[in-house]
């Protein structure tokens, strides 16, 4: 399996309220309201860190769940904000500086 | 050549100079904003009307608002116009009727407000004991109803769109001459803001929490706007969210009786 890694597209909004990170799309107007598990991948979406590795040190360690079905849900996850244009997703590490949106806390 | 007669119309405070050629239409314009014309008022914009003859586009084609070179180019079946924000200036031009310019400083005014934190809003809106309280929703949610039923000390600001200004770490509500199903100008006066609600009919009045989200996507469903640039579209989306932080918003269910008033305190 190839390694995949993540990162915020540009044309995103988001913003940590309430403890929930919603998420609006400046291209499209989609808004998106992410729960906890998914908040951590998106807060750990930097574009140099491998999915694996998110769900393996973040997900797995803040929240009692293993690996193959959080790996699972993360992958799903991924692919919903992906087609949206919200995440991008790519088998090697995006340059830096990685996509930078505006967010706020 | 400088047109001949002008016309400043004030909403939000925000003090807007028409200018035209046509004494007819300037009159138009006075009957039409009777309540928020300010002759006073030094304009913060100002923008030159050329009338042409009316043609059968649609005013109800979508509107196309756009930046290009600083400029905002805003058409429509029925109109065309541009503003320079950073000169001060636009044009419009557009068939002698009240419909285009209302369209036209509407979407002036939501662009004006990304800029400064507030927004337009679908709601109805009221003054009561100085605090402003909104009621937002859809078509058909109520904001005509509840603006119908409420008391004779309650100052009426509009049934249909209000005009939230970021002022001193808050929020004013102000009125507006823009009018719904009760096709009543509001009152040009404004309040600090204490709640806003999303309204649901029911069998009873009742008052509940609603979650941040849910908050936030009412207020991106309800606030007018029209431009596609992606900039303003984070800023109204982090205007959204400013706003529920420091704004009570709530789901208020009501029966269509003035009961619900003693709610709205």
């Amino acid at each position: 399996m190839s390694a995949k890694y993540i990162a915020k597209s540009a044309g995103i909004a988001s913003r940590l309220l309430g403890g929930e990170m919603m998420i609006m799309s400046a291209v499209d107007s989609t808004f998106f309201t992410l729960n906890p598990v998914a908040t951590v991948i998106w807060q750990a979406a930097d574009g140099r860190t491998p999915l694996a590795e998110i769900v393996s040190q973040r997900v797995c360690a803040e929240f009692e769940i293993d690996f193959d079905t959080a790996h699972r849900d993360a992958e799903d996850f991924v692919e919903e904000l992906s087609s949206h244009g919200i995440l991008l997703v790519s088998e090697r590490p995006f340059p830096e500086p990685s996509a930078s949106p505006t967010e706020a806390a | 050549m400088s047109s001949s007669y002008h016309i400043t119309v004030a909403i939000g405070g925000m003090p807007i100079l028409l200018h035209t050629q046509d004494d007819s239409f300037r009159r138009l314009l006075a009957r039409r904003y009777a309540g928020f014309v300010d002759s006073s008022a030094p304009p913060r914009f100002e923008f030159e009307i050329e009338l042409t003859t009316p043609s059968a586009s649609a005013s109800d084609d979508d509107v196309r608002v756009e930046m290009r070179n600083g400029t905002w180019r805003l058409r429509r079946g029925d109109f065309r116009a541009q503003w320079d924000p950073d000169a001060g200036r636009g044009s419009i031009r557009q068939s002698a009727n009240p419909y285009s310019i209302d369209s036209v400083l509407r979407i002036v005014h939501t662009l004006i407000l990304a800029r400064e934190g507030g927004f337009l809003l679908h709601s109805a809106g009221a003054i009561r004991n100085g605090r402003a309280f909104l009621f937002s929703g859809v078509s058909g949610a109520g904001k005509t109803t509840i603006s119908r039923l409420a008391p004779p000390e309650v100052t009426l600001l509009t049934d249909e769109v209000s005009y939230i200004r970021r002022v001193d770490g808050g929020y004013r509500a102000c009125g507006t001459p823009f009018v719904g199903e009760l096709a009543r100008v509001g009152e040009n006066c404004s309040a600090p803001l204490q709640s806003l609600f999303f309204l649901n009919q029911g069998p009873e009045n009742k008052i509940e929490p609603m979650a941040k989200s849910e908050c936030i996507r009412g207020l991106m469903r309800n606030i007018l706007f029209f431009a596609g640039d992606a900039e303003l579209v984070t800023n109204v989306f982090q205007s959204a969210c400013e706003f529920v932080e420091r704004v009570p918003v709530q789901r208020l269910t009501f029966t269509p009786d003035s009961r619900v008033w003693s709610l709205v305190q």
